[in-house]
C-alpha cells in the first residue's frame, strides 16, 4: 500500500496527470454540447412525418452507430485533415482537438438519437394528438409539447451516453491528440515500467472518480424532473 | 317503453317535424360529410358515412364499443385519415397534413376521453399555448382570456396547478378551457366523461350543457342519456361502421325504430 502511494507520488510528480484529464474533460464538455445539438435534430428527424427526413436520420444512425469509433476519429485526422488539408486552426494541437470533438460529436450524436427517441416513447401519443388538435404543426409541436417531456425521460440513457462518451474521449489519440490521458498513460508506460500497478490504478480512478457523480447526477435529475402523469 | 308515443295516438311525422327540443334555429351545414369510408386493415370502420352538421346545433353519437364512432369524431380533425370521401368544415374540405391543415384544425376543439393535457405545463400554460403559438396573441391578453374560461369551466382557482395535481374531471374542464381558447367554430368530445369517477361525471357535462346553450356546434361521442336529453338537436347511433339511426334524442330513446338500437338502449338501460 505504501509503495502504491508513493508511485503515485512519484508520477504525480512527473507527469501533469490533472492537465491530461482536463483535456479529456474539455473533450467532452464540446463532444457533449455538439452530439446534443445534432443528436437532437437526429431524432426530430426520425419522429418526423417526412419520409426522406426519416430516411436520412435512420441511415445516419445505423452508419455511425455501428462504425468503430477509432475508425471515425482516425478518418477525420488522416483524411479530412491530412488529404484533404482542411486545417480547423493555426495550431496544429487545436486542430487536431477540435476534429476529435468532432469525431466524437459525429459518433455519438447517433447514440443521444436514440437516447431522445426513447424519451419520445415515454410521452403518450395522446400529447402529440392534443397539441395538433389545437393547431400547432410538427416542429412547434415538437418543440414545445414533445421533446420537452422526451428529454425528461431520456436523461437517464442520455447519463448512460455520457459517461461512454467521457471514456472514449480516450480513444481521441487516434486523432493525435496528444496531451490527454491514454497518450500520458502510454508515455508514462514506456518510461516508468516499475510503476505498472500504479500508473493502472491511477487512471482506472481517476475515471471513476469522474464517472460517478454524472450516474448520481442524471439518476437524481431523472426521478426530479420526471413528468408527472 | 314506447307506450308514450303508441298513447298519445298522434301521427309520428308530425313528432319528427316539431322533434328538435333546442327552440334555437340551426344555421347553414357546417361539419359536412359524405361517403367517408375507411379501413383498419380488413375491418371496414367507416361506411359510407354521410352526415350533416349545422352550425348551432349539438349532434350525439351514440353506439356500441367498435361501431366506428370515435374514429368518425377523430375524422373530421384529420387525427384519423379516411380512405375516401369528403370532410368539409364551415365549406373547406380537409387538406393534406400541413400549414393548411394545423390551420383548419385550430378552428376545431377536441376534448379526449383521456383529457390530454400537457403533463409538463400549467393549468394556464396548456389553455395559453394555443392562442399565443397558433394565433399570435400576446401573453398577457392570452392569459386573460385563459383565466376567464377557466372560471367559467369552474377550475379559475387551479390555474398555477400541474395536471396531474388536479382530479379527472377538473383536469377534463381544463381540456374544454383549452379548446374553447381557439375560439373553434365547432367542437367534438371524444367520449369525454368514460374515464371518469362517477361523481366526476357531472361536473363535465354541465360544462357541455352551458356550451350547447350558448349555441356552440359540438358533436359529442358519449353514452350520457342525459346529457343528450337535456341538450342534444338529434342523436346518431353508429354500429358496426354505419349510421343506424337519426332521431332527436327523446324520439331515439323512448321509441327507436332499428332493432339494433333497441337491442343497445336496452342494454345500456339495464345497468
Amino acid at each position: 500500500m505504501d509503495d502504491l502511494l508513493a508511485g503515485f507520488a512519484e508520477l504525480f510528480a512527473q507527469y501533469d496527470v490533472l492537465a491530461a484529464f482536463w483535456v479529456n474533460i474539455q473533450l467532452t464538455f464540446w463532444a457533449a454540447i455538439l452530439s446534443l445539438v445534432l443528436g437532437t435534430v437526429l431524432a426530430l428527424m426520425r419522429i418526423s412525418p417526412i419520409a426522406s427526413l426519416q430516411w436520412a436520420g435512420t441511415a445516419y444512425v445505423t452508419i455511425f452507430r455501428n462504425t468503430p469509433l477509432t475508425i471515425i476519429l482516425t478518418f477525420t485526422y488522416l483524411v479530412v485533415f491530412a488529404q484533404l488539408g482542411i486545417a480547423l486552426s493555426d495550431d496544429l494541437n487545436a486542430t487536431f482537438f477540435w476534429y476529435a470533438v468532432i469525431g466524437l460529436a459525429v459518433y455519438h450524436a447517433a447514440f443521444v438519437c436514440e437516447a431522445i427517441r426513447s424519451g419520445v416513447n415515454t410521452v403518450p401519443v395522446g400529447q402529440a394528438e392534443a397539441a395538433r388538435a389545437i393547431g400547432l404543426s410538427f416542429l412547434p409541436a415538437a418543440s414545445m409539447v414533445i421533446l420537452p417531456q422526451a428529454f425528461r425521460g431520456a436523461i437517464a440513457p442520455l447519463g448512460n451516453t455520457l459517461i461512454a462518451l467521457l471514456k472514449n474521449s480516450t480513444v481521441a489519440v487516434a486523432a493525435s491528440v496528444a496531451n490527454e490521458t491514454s497518450s500520458l498513460m502510454r508515455t508514462m508506460i514506456e518510461f516508468r515500467p516499475d510503476l505498472m500497478v500504479a500508473i493502472f490504478l491511477l487512471f482506472a480512478i481517476g475515471y471513476v472518480i469522474l464517472v460517478i457523480p454524472i450516474g448520481l447526477t442524471t439518476t437524481w435529475l431523472s426521478t426530479k424532473l420526471a413528468v408527472k402523469r | 317503453m314506447d307506450q308514450s308515443t303508441s298513447a298519445a295516438g298522434q301521427p309520428t311525422a308530425d313528432e319528427i317535424t316539431d322533434a328538435p327540443t333546442s327552440d334555437r334555429a340551426l344555421g347553414a351545414p357546417l361539419v359536412e360529410l359524405k361517403r367517408v369510408n375507411k379501413h383498419f386493415g380488413a375491418l371496414h370502420v367507416l361506411q359510407n358515412i354521410d352526415l350533416t352538421v349545422r352550425k348551432g346545433e349539438v349532434l350525439v353519437v351514440i353506439g356500441p364499443s367498435g361501431s366506428g364512432k370515435s374514429t368518425l369524431c377523430r375524422a373530421i380533425n384529420r387525427l384519423e385519415t379516411i380512405d375516401d370521401g369528403t370532410i368539409a368544415i364551415d365549406g373547406k374540405e380537409l387538406p393534406e397534413e400541413g400549414k393548411a391543415l394545423a390551420k383548419l384544425r385550430a378552428e376545431v376543439g377536441m376534448v379526449f376521453q383521456s383529457f390530454n393535457l400537457f403533463a409538463h405545463k400549467t393549468v394556464l400554460d396548456n389553455v395559453t399555448l394555443g392562442p399565443r403559438k397558433v394565433r399570435g396573441m400576446s401573453k398577457k391578453a392570452a392569459e386573460e382570456h385563459a383565466r376567464k374560461l377557466l372560471d367559467r369551466v369552474g377550475v379559475g382557482n387551479q390555474a398555477g396547478k400541474m395536471p396531474a395535481q388536479l382530479s379527472g374531471g377538473q383536469q377534463q374542464r381544463v381540456a374544454i378551457a383549452r379548446a374553447l381558447a381557439m375560439q373553434p367554430k365547432v367542437m367534438l368530445f371524444d367520449e369525454p366523461t368514460s374515464a371518469l369517477d362517477p361523481e366526476m361525471i357531472n361536473e363535465v357535462l354541465d360544462a357541455m350543457v352551458a356550451l350547447a346553450q350558448e349555441g356552440m356546434t359540438m358533436i359529442v361521442v358519449t353514452h350520457e342519456m342525459g346529457f343528450a336529453r337535456k341538450a342534444a338537436n338529434r342523436v346518431v347511433f353508429m354500429a358496426d361502421g354505419q349510421i343506424v339511426e337519426e332521431a332527436p334524442p327523446e324520439e331515439f330513446f323512448t321509441a327507436p325504430k332499428s332493432e339494433r338500437a333497441r337491442d343497445f338502449l336496452s342494454k345500456i338501460l339495464t345497468h
